[in-house]
């Protein structure tokens, strides 16, 4: 062997040198493009790495500051929604609210389920795209409705029937986009709430038909609460975006409550490219929205609820000591009734999922197929025999289960940061583990009185 | 029963909707004037009673949003969103309608005697609007169910991205919207169109109108997604 030769081993590695640009995941995905001609379409929210409340971490009580007993004294977690111009707030028992879902993404069974946990643990519903269905109305004690651009199902009696109207803009897994349900879940009874033929692929408008910026809108709500008579709060709702700007926009226009969706919030159905490449972090975005209010003086009077990959009653600590008044959780809830979970139990039984899986190409853990409609555990779908694979009750104890904890949670922390209230955590107990979380949360680096851009 | 006045010039728009929604079985039959509205927003939103109401003069937005059962004269102008998301009753329009005209209407009828801005019928998802004059651009975007007349002519993209509602247009129109097309009158078209004239106060032919429906080639994804790769 001449000593100009590579040795073969090196050779090997070269001749299998992976690309960073091209990159496995970006050759399936244009290899997968230039088969189809379409863009793909999928379910649940970004699955890419990106700076979240993970970055964070509490300073909890020491020497220097005073913690409470754990256990035995009292913290509080009562919130209040809508306390601005509404003659009706809302009075939660837990800032921890269930995001808007719409019949049509999830079957009824889910619906009900989702009511019923809720009102157990004192807290909102809300409707989604598509309108209000009975299930939900009578399982819900307190019932959020939404307000969207398509109005599909929209109907003055459920605005009547509700108890706040939530006018949506965006969400944060698609902001400046509008929704999708394709055909598959377009059955009899989702087609005829929406005044569309079944079986077709719908494209929800992405724009309010009747309203064109900040001062519509603030005619458009004073409609809304004449037509409520001025009893109901009236949430707007924005996906993550030029989050400063929109929030001082939605105080503008009236808003009681502002609801930020952050780039991780989920969706049953759109374009993977909207998922993954619009929108800021809800990280990001809290801080954003929470300046907003304070250059408006509206820290208080307008209430700001939170969501986007909201998952542990830690997320909802540094939420709430971000600024939020609330969060909303889509994802973390549909994962306690089952998605995801390589089971699911019908009649007592339990029953393996796998099949189910299989069948779309994928495995539990991994599945992102809500918009298919194949739920194989009957979470997001309109299939009549899909759909009992979630039964109501097993679904209201699991996410009760759910709520519960993350509500124990945040007052574990909240106590041991020695607060009586979970309102009144702050920015001040935390540090980040990055230099991007503590630049978007303005928190100093761990370790450090360094906050990147403020000092 | 006697006619009920309400002076905008002196009551607050507030008071008159509240009244508006009070007891069905109180209101209904009643005859409410409402006078020097002088463009006020939202009048008469939300009725939910066989109720009358006039409005001697212009409307601001939302005139009677969401109304059921009530019939509300309008006899100047309406701005944006007259009768949107409207499930039941009758709204007549004496004057010109502005943008969004019976935006995702569900039922009931909406009579414009002028012309209507732009979107008018957007979201329409049932129920009739009849247009004496002409309709801006974008009418009937994403129109889901419901007709349409118009006796005048139609801006650009009209009954772009339709569902299963259909569009009457006498004059011109300037271009069709996405998956719109003309298709032609049928029997049952023509007794629809008769219908819709008479039930504006109109007299056209009804067979010199054209039909606009939707082409349904966007009800669908690409159909060769499901391919094999």
């Amino acid at each position: 062997m001449s000593h100009t030769e590579q040795p073969v081993h090196v050779t090997r590695r070269l001749q299998k040198e992976e690309s960073a640009s091209y990159d496995r995941s970006t050759l399936d995905y244009i290899h997968r493009a230039s088969a189809t001609g379409l863009y793909e379409i999928r379910g649940l929210g970004a699955k890419r790495k990106l700076p979240h409340f993970d970055d964070l971490v509490f300073l909890t009580a020491s020497l220097s500051r005073y913690p409470l007993e754990g256990y035995r004294e009292k913290c509080s977690t009562r919130t209040v929604l809508g306390t601005r111009f509404a003659k009706k707030p809302i009075v939660l028992d837990t800032p921890i609210t269930i995001a808007g879902m719409s019949f049509g993404a999830l079957s009824a069974n889910v619906k009900e389920a989702l009511g019923k946990a809720a009102t157990a643990m004192g807290t909102t519903t809300t409707t989604g795209d598509g309108g209000m269905t009975p299930e939900e109305r009578m399982s819900s004690k307190t019932l959020v409705y939404q307000c969207l651009p398509s109005r599909y199902g929209f109907d003055p009696d459920d605005v009547r029937r509700a108890d706040a109207i939530e006018v949506v803009l965006g969400q944060g897994a698609k902001p400046g986009g509008g929704g999708m349900l394709l055909g598959q879940k377009v059955n009899p009874r989702v087609a005829k709430m929406r005044t569309l033929p079944e079986g077709v692929d719908q494209r929800s408008a992405s724009r309010h038909p009747d309203w064109t910026g900040p001062d519509d809108l603030a005619i458009k709500i004073q409609e809304l609460r004449e037509i409520t008579d001025w009893e109901k709060p009236v949430y707007v709702k924005v996906g993550a975006t030029r989050v400063f700007n929109d929030v001082k926009l939605a105080v503008h226009s009236g808003a009681d409550v502002v609801v930020v969706d952050g780039m991780q919030g989920g969706t049953a159905a759109t374009q993977t490219c909207f998922i993954e490449h619009a929108g800021i972090p809800t990280l990001a975005a809290v801080r954003q929205a929470v300046a907003a209010l304070e250059d408006l003086d509206m820290k208080g009077t307008v209430q700001l609820i939170v969501s986007g990959g909201i998952r542990t009653g830690a997320d909802v600590a540094k939420a709430l000591a971000l600024g939020a008044d609330a969060v909303a959780i889509g994802q973390g809830v549909l994962m306690a009734l089952g998605c995801n979970r390589d089971t699911y139990q019908q009649d007592g039984q339990i029953h393996s999922a796998e099949a189910g899986y299989a069948a779309l190409g994928t495995a539990p853990g991994y599945c992102h197929h809500c918009h298919t409609g194949k739920c194989p555990v009957g979470v997001t779908t309109q299939d009549a025999v899909l759909e009992q694979r979630l039964e109501p009750e097993w679904g209201a104890r699991h996410v009760r289960n759910y709520l519960k904890t993350l509500t124990m949670e945040l007052t574990t922390l909240a106590r041991a940061c020695g607060k009586q209230d979970v309102h009144h955590l702050e920015p001040e107990d935390m540090v980040a583990l990055t230099v991007e979380a503590a630049a978007m949360a303005r928190v100093p680096l761990a370790g450090t009185n360094w906050i990147p851009g403020q000092n | 029963m006697e006619d009920l006045s309400f002076d905008l010039a002196v009551q607050t728009v507030r008071a008159l909707n509240q009244f508006l929604h009070g007891p069905a079985d109180t209101l209904a039959g009643r005859h409410v004037r409402v006078s020097n509205p002088d463009g006020a927003h939202n009048i008469a939103v939300g009725i939910n009673a066989p109720v009358k109401v006039t409005i001697e003069g212009h409307a601001g937005y939302y005139a009677a949003g969401m109304n059921k059962f009530a019939e509300v004269v309008i006899e100047g102008s309406a701005s944006t969103g007259v009768a949107e998301n409207m499930m039941s009753g009758k709204v007549h329009v004496k004057g010109f309608a502005s943008n969004s005209a019976g935006a995702s209407a569900h039922g009931g009828l909406l009579v414009i005697d002028g012309d209507a801005g732009l979107r008018c019928g957007i979201s329409l998802k049932g129920g009739d609007i009849v247009v004496g004059g002409s309709v801006g651009s974008f009418s009937g975007f994403m129109a889901q169910a419901g007709r349409m007349l118009v006796c005048g002519d139609a801006g650009d993209a009209l009954g772009d991205s339709l569902y299963e509602a259909v569009i009457y247009v006498r004059g011109t129109i300037k271009s069709l919207g996405a998956d719109a097309q003309i298709e032609p009158l049928t029997e049952a078209d023509i007794a629809s169109i008769a219908e819709l004239l008479a039930a504006g106060g109109l007299q056209h032919e009804p067979a010199s109108f054209r039909r606009v429906a939707s082409a349904r080639t966007l009800y669908h994804w690409n159909a060769d997604a499901d391919q094999e790769y």
